[in-house]
């Protein structure tokens, strides 16, 4: 029992200290990296244009139901005219950059993993450090960079569209007065919890496209498979940890930032 | 500090290398000499392509030294492996091209990422490393798009476009057909001789060894069993040499004798 313990625990404390290392030495790769700005934008259109429909289409349909679950329970209240604060609030502090985080990590998180995977497994990233080109500047870097940038606009983008699908919930279905609810959302929203947002935002990008890019990297690692199952499995566990990565981290900066 | 250019331009003392219990090199050597071919031959699972790997750098050995024109190659001296790399080139037996780039990004990637070229110098540099491969038509395709020869042309392309001292092949006609084999055979000694790198081939094919090698090696049990000129090599009496050299003249045999006995009696034999 006591060495089953032990032998988890070692694992994980070797894991974190090697998924530290993986993201400091990506980070350390900035220095001397060629056509960076190239290559920052080029991820930054595959984490930001092809997820911008998922993106739009999630932020909508939260907005919806937060606007007409919201009316009804202020309804009871004779509170409706607060429908706006409640929408924007859920909207900034939690659920914008949780929920675009997760579709993030669904649509380009389980994509940068698998390809990463699949390089790692036709031996393209050796092939990189043949030629004296860092692999992690070359390939996770940009990434990484691009996520600092993408996940907050994202997440704004998330916000203003939940925003629209609140008023459209709650004026244009329900009835509430358009005044109402702006000068609502326009009143509750401060710049702190702008600033928690776009914070949340970064850090869950960071953390989320480090994970993937560390499980893609070292799919040739994966223990439980080889080859293409080693790449389907890295990637599921990159998806599933970075959700839960991304709970854990709101609940531990929501509590800092209280 | 002499500046005399050492007479080996790559020696291999004592590598050594394991997988968990599996010893797969045992102390292999291995001297190159400036400006040659030596092709390393051994049966499928001897660690050849270990080997090469662990003188690339791609694998590290767990015991061993590996001194390149001169300076030892260690892992805690980066320098000494970057201007390795700098000067050496790798081609993979999967070629390892860039599926997501163009023929022409996949050559250009090399010079864009470790040089100091523009990007124009850059562009014709891999054009002309594409039109001497025959491939300048190909340059706007991806790899999928090409057929098995031409990425393996494309790969070479990739190789030789910084102009290294050093060209590690691992077994680059594996899954060729006579011909095409003979083609890339004749392709790396042409631009061998062009370009005057040394190049360490790995692979199978022992006819063809005999023709295009300076020095042929003979790696089995995670040991060099045999180094010297494919004349020696022809000549040796040593019989894994012999095993290895002759083995098409064994399935001769082999097969006439199924013929005349039948399969049972051969069998039994």
């Amino acid at each position: 029992m006591v060495r089953t313990v032990g032998f988890y625990t070692l694992s994980l404390v070797r894991g974190l200290g090697d998924f530290a290392l993986f993201t400091a030495e990506s980070f350390r790769s900035v220095i001397g990296s060629r056509k960076l700005a190239h290559r920052v934008m080029r991820a930054a259109f595959e984490q930001g244009v092809r997820c911008l429909p998922v993106i739009l289409i999630v932020g909508v349909f939260t907005g919806l139901v937060l606007g007409l679950q919201g009316y009804h329970v202020l309804n009871r209240f004779g509170s409706e005219s607060l429908l706006g604060a409640l929408v924007s609030l859920s909207l900034v502090r939690e659920l914008g950059p949780v929920l675009a985080a997760l579709m993030l990590v669904g649509q380009a998180g389980s994509a940068l993993a698998a390809e990463l995977g699949i390089q790692r497994n036709s031996e393209q990233i050796a092939a990189l450090e043949t030629m004296g080109v860092s692999s992690h500047g070359y390939l996770v870097t940009p990434r990484l960079l691009a996520a600092l940038v993408v996940y907050p606009m994202q997440t704004a983008l998330f916000v203003s569209i939940g925003l629209f699908g609140g008023w459209l919930s709650g004026s244009i279905l329900l009835g509430l007065e358009p005044g109402v609810y702006w000068s609502s959302v326009e009143r509750a929203v401060e710049p702190d919890d702008v600033m928690e947002c776009f914070i949340k935002a970064a850090v869950f990008g960071l953390l989320t496209v480090a994970l993937c890019c560390y499980y893609g990297f070292n799919a040739h690692r994966c223990k439980s498979a080889t080859g293409a199952r080693a790449v389907s499995a890295s990637t599921t566990r990159a998806v599933v940890l970075s959700c839960v990565v991304v709970l854990a981290a709101d609940y531990a900066i929501t509590s800092f930032l209280m | 500090m002499s500046d005399a250019v050492p007479a080996l331009f790559l020696d291999v003392r004592g590598v050594t290398k394991r997988f968990g219990d599996n010893v797969v090199l045992a102390g292999a050597n291995l001297e190159v000499p400036r400006g040659k071919v030596i092709t390393v031959l051994g049966r499928s699972g001897t660690g050849k392509s270990v080997f090469l790997k662990c003188l690339a750098g791609i694998v590290r050995p767990d015991e061993g030294m590996i001194c390149f024109d001169g300076r030892q190659l260690d892992a805690d001296d980066p320098k000494a492996r970057a201007e390795f790399r700098r000067r050496c080139s790798f081609l993979f037996q999967s070629n390892a091209l860039f599926d997501s780039l163009t023929a022409l990004e996949n050559v250009s990637l090399p010079l864009e990422q470790t040089t100091d070229l523009s990007a124009v110098e850059v562009r014709e540099r891999s054009m002309e490393a594409l039109k001497q491969l025959e491939l300048e038509a190909h340059a706007e395709r991806y790899p999928s798009q090409l057929s098995g020869g031409m990425q393996k042309r494309l790969a070479l392309a990739r190789a030789i476009v910084t102009r290294p001292e050093l060209v590690l092949f691992d077994e680059p006609t594996a899954g060729l057909d006579p011909l095409r084999r003979n083609a890339v055979f004749e392709m790396i000694v042409k631009y061998q001789r062009q370009f005057g790198f040394t190049a360490v081939i790995v692979t199978h094919d022992v006819a063809e060894v005999l023709v295009i090698s300076d020095v042929v090696a003979l790696l089995d049990g995670g040991v060099m069993r045999f180094a010297g000129t494919p004349e020696s090599f022809a000549a040796s009496t040593d019989p894994m040499v012999c095993d290895f050299r002759d083995s098409a003249a064994a399935l001769n045999l082999s097969i006439s004798n199924l013929r005349q006995n039948g399969v049972s009696s051969s069998l039994q034999s």
